[in-house]
């Protein structure tokens, strides 16, 4: 059970949290630091510390406690990231790290200590070449990943390494107090049961504590008993599959600069290809000259080829403008970056092809090109209140917006639904039987019965039928956003059926059937 | 199709899978036409015929009927400088919205747009520009012959393969300050081809809702 094969070395950075927003703040080390998650203090640099702060310390104590302190929200992304050129450092010296959370991370020990020659040996290298690159870590080896990392808290600055020897982790545990396992929900049943030391817990049954506790109380009887082992998949590094293109001198005309941008784009597509993903969104950020920088994400029906990748600079370059359009000053660099990679097992295509698609998807892009971005797109349905806010057009190759139209709209119209929705109503008027304007009360009936109808500048018509009114309204609580209408349909002398809407006391059609 | 095999002798596997071949191959008759909803089979009882363009004033409601069952089909249809087409009645007559390209404004490049719509797109619904010589139409539907793809135009074309034009359209449902519109009747008087003959009358009841 207490072989080399089970040795871990753990390497832990004290405070790395604070390290971390030091490092991204560029804040200088004198200064008293927090960082807060959740209203609490989640952890504080050393001179926070000795004022009397804590962690889980509410952030006024906090601040009364230490009055110059800088409180800073706890981003975790932001530390995971900051971890990660240490990792690749460390991976320089020992393949195989385990990230067990930022700041603190194992290693299989048995491969180090033979390659440099013992644990101590090795111990002792990896924390010299992270001392080099101004890390202050604290190592600790043990049997277990719970013991090392145990091992590696009871460390300080003068001895950074600390062994404990070959099947003695449990033994080395066992004074430890059950608080240790930093388990909220556990560790307040066990001290109750009268197990205040990890050697109590250890020397219950496992079988037993797996009957009562569940997965959660074997877990925390392992780490106790030294028997958790290493899991989880190893550290692999991420690839970055971005590409640059670098303009020197910068350049002002599209065919040039998307020229300039095929090699880029065909090696990242490749790289991709190599790692077997395929992108199926880009994100392409421009900068001029002036030092201008525009961003702007693109999403692909299938995935982006490499003329689809040069496409997308050229439109994002050209703005709605059409072909003739420019960037507005020399260019200097672009950047692709892909932002949704997937496997290309799933965008193979299928044994009948989807040829037809693909020279649908070309033809689009062509046209895209000739019309400027924007101008083809695919229509969905989307939900509202009005005609024409019911109608999405989202540019082709976009993501369509998630529709909201499966909610309830009060004041929708029954179907059949018109054929031409004006994307602008057009103005109208509607006239009572005696030529006088009609208007709905606060009571919500007309003032008198439509009897003409104006459409624009043609002439009067006369209503055959119609129906209304048919209140509207939107977002009353909303100022900017309110509005109240009546809707009537109405038929004309011709024949012709109209959605007629009544808004601040205009007329407009807002739709026919024709 | 492998669970299907377990279960049957080879010959019979064999001949499911000719007769599928078999539909796959449409004959020469049935490939020379979209096909349209049922209910426009009096309108036009063989379909719309590839490679042509069909002329139809009055009615928004009509070409999209048209396009429906193509549509529903599995072909790509297209939307050129009809703005104000209505998305809710397109898909309420069963036009697929996934394969509906929209071209809003196609500014001063009118023809060579509807041109390369028309390479991939098999229907494309345009509204009739405001001029057009008869030279340009006539490459037009050389180039539509070619591509076996179909124009419907909102409005006038000079020398359609067939013109539909609404002479009346009643409603019913809809009184004197009651109730809402609900079925449609249409008079349409459909001229084929360039004969001389008179033109054909028939009429179209067109339900509220068009699909279940």
């Amino acid at each position: 059970m207490t072989s080399t094969d089970a040795r871990v070395l753990v390497v832990w950075l004290p405070d790395w949290p604070i390290i971390a927003a030091r490092r991204r703040l560029e804040l200088p080390a004198e200064q008293p630091l927090a960082l807060i998650h959740k209203g609490v203090v989640f952890a504080c640099s050393s001179d926070a510390r000795t004022s009397g702060v804590q962690r889980g310390l509410a952030v006024r104590e906090a601040q009364l406690r230490c009055p110059q302190l800088l409180v800073v929200t706890y981003d975790p992304q932001v530390d995971a990231r900051a971890f990660e050129p240490v990792v690749a450092s460390l991976e320089d010296l020992v393949p195989g790290v385990r990230i067990l959370r930022p700041g603190l991370c194992a290693i299989r020990a048995r491969g180090p200590a033979r390659f440099y020659g013992g644990e101590e040996r090795a111990a002792s290298t990896i924390h010299e070449a992270l001392a080099k690159a101004d890390i202050a870590a604290r190592l600790g080896i043990a049997d277990s990943v719970f013991g090392a990392e145990r091992a590696a808290l009871q460390t300080n600055d003068s001895t950074p390494v600390s062994i404990v020897a070959l099947g003695t982790t449990r033994q080395f545990l066992a004074s430890a107090p059950i608080s240790t396992l930093d388990d909220s929900t556990l560790v307040p049943v066990l001290r109750r049961l009268g197990l205040h030391s990890l050697g109590d817990f250890a020397a219950l049954d496992r079988v037993a504590v797996g009957a009562r506790f569940g997965e959660a109380g074997l877990r925390a009887h392992d780490r106790a008993s030294a028997v958790d082992r290493l899991s989880g998949a190893e550290h692999t590094p991420e690839i970055d599959f971005g590409a640059d293109a670098v303009f020197e001198p910068a350049l002002d005309r599209v065919d040039q600069i998307a020229f300039g941008v095929r090699t880029a784009s065909e090696s990242m597509i490749d790289r991709l290809a190599e790692s077997g993903l395929v992108c199926t969104a880009l994100r392409i950020t421009v900068t001029s000259e002036s030092g201008e920088r525009r961003e702007r994400s693109w999403s692909h029906p299938h995935h982006f080829s490499a003329a689809d990748v040069v496409d997308r600079v050229r439109w994002q370059l050209q703005g709605s403008g059409g072909v003739n359009a420019g960037p507005t000053s020399p260019v200097e660099r672009v950047e692709l970056s892909p932002a949704r990679v997937d496997t290309s097992a799933h965008h193979e295509s299928g044994l009948w092809g989807t040829s037809l698609d693909e020279r649908v998807h070309h033809a689009l892009a062509r046209l895209h090109s000739m019309l400027g971005h924007g101008a083809v797109s695919t229509p969905s349905l989307g939900g509202g209140r009005f005609l024409s806010e019911r109608q999405v057009l989202v540019a082709w190759g976009d993501e369509t917006p998630p529709s909201k139209r499966t909610l309830p709209w009060p004041g929708s119209i029954p179907p059949p639904a018109p054929a031409t929705v004006f994307t602008q109503p057009r103005p109208a008027d509607v006239r009572g039987p005696g030529g006088e304007p009609i208007d709905v009360d606060a009571r919500g009936t007309t003032t008198a019965p439509p009897a003409w109808l104006t459409l624009g500048r043609s002439p009067a018509m006369k209503v055959s039928s119609w129906a209304g009114p048919w209140p509207v309204t939107q977002r009353w609580w909303d100022a900017e956003a309110r509005r109240s209408a009546h809707r009537f349909q109405m038929i004309d002398s011709e024949g012709m059926a109209w959605l007629m809407i009544l808004e601040d006391h205009e007329w407009a059609a807002e739709a026919r059937y024709d | 199709m492998s669970s299907v095999a377990a279960f049957e002798s080879p010959a019979s596997v064999r001949q499911a899978l000719q007769a599928r071949i078999s539909s796959m191959q449409s004959t020469r008759l049935d490939e020379d036409a979209f096909p349209v909803l049922p209910m426009m089979r009096a309108v036009l009882g063989r379909g719309l015929r590839r490679g042509t363009v069909y002329s139809i004033s009055g009615s928004t409601s009509l070409a999209l009927a048209l396009v429906a069952a193509a549509s529903q089909s599995g072909e790509w249809c297209g939307v050129l400088d009809v703005p104000d087409l209505g998305l809710e009645a397109a898909a309420g007559w069963g036009i697929d919205l996934d394969r509906l390209v929209w071209v809003a404004d196609p500014g001063d490049r009118w023809m060579s747009t509807v041109g390369s719509m028309a390479d991939v797109l098999g229907l494309v619904i345009v509204r009739a520009p405001a001029r057009v010589t008869s030279a340009e139409a006539s490459r037009l539907v050389a180039r539509l012959r070619q591509t076996r793809s179909t124009m419907l135009v909102l409005g006038e074309w000079p020398q359609p393969e067939s013109q539909i034009r609404v002479v009346s359209s009643t409603w019913t449902g809809l009184g004197d300050g009651y109730g809402h519109l609900t079925d449609r009747h249409l008079e349409l008087e459909v001229r084929q081809g360039q004969s001389a003959g008179p033109p054909r009358r028939s009429r179209l009841r067109v339900p509220a809702a068009t699909l279940p």
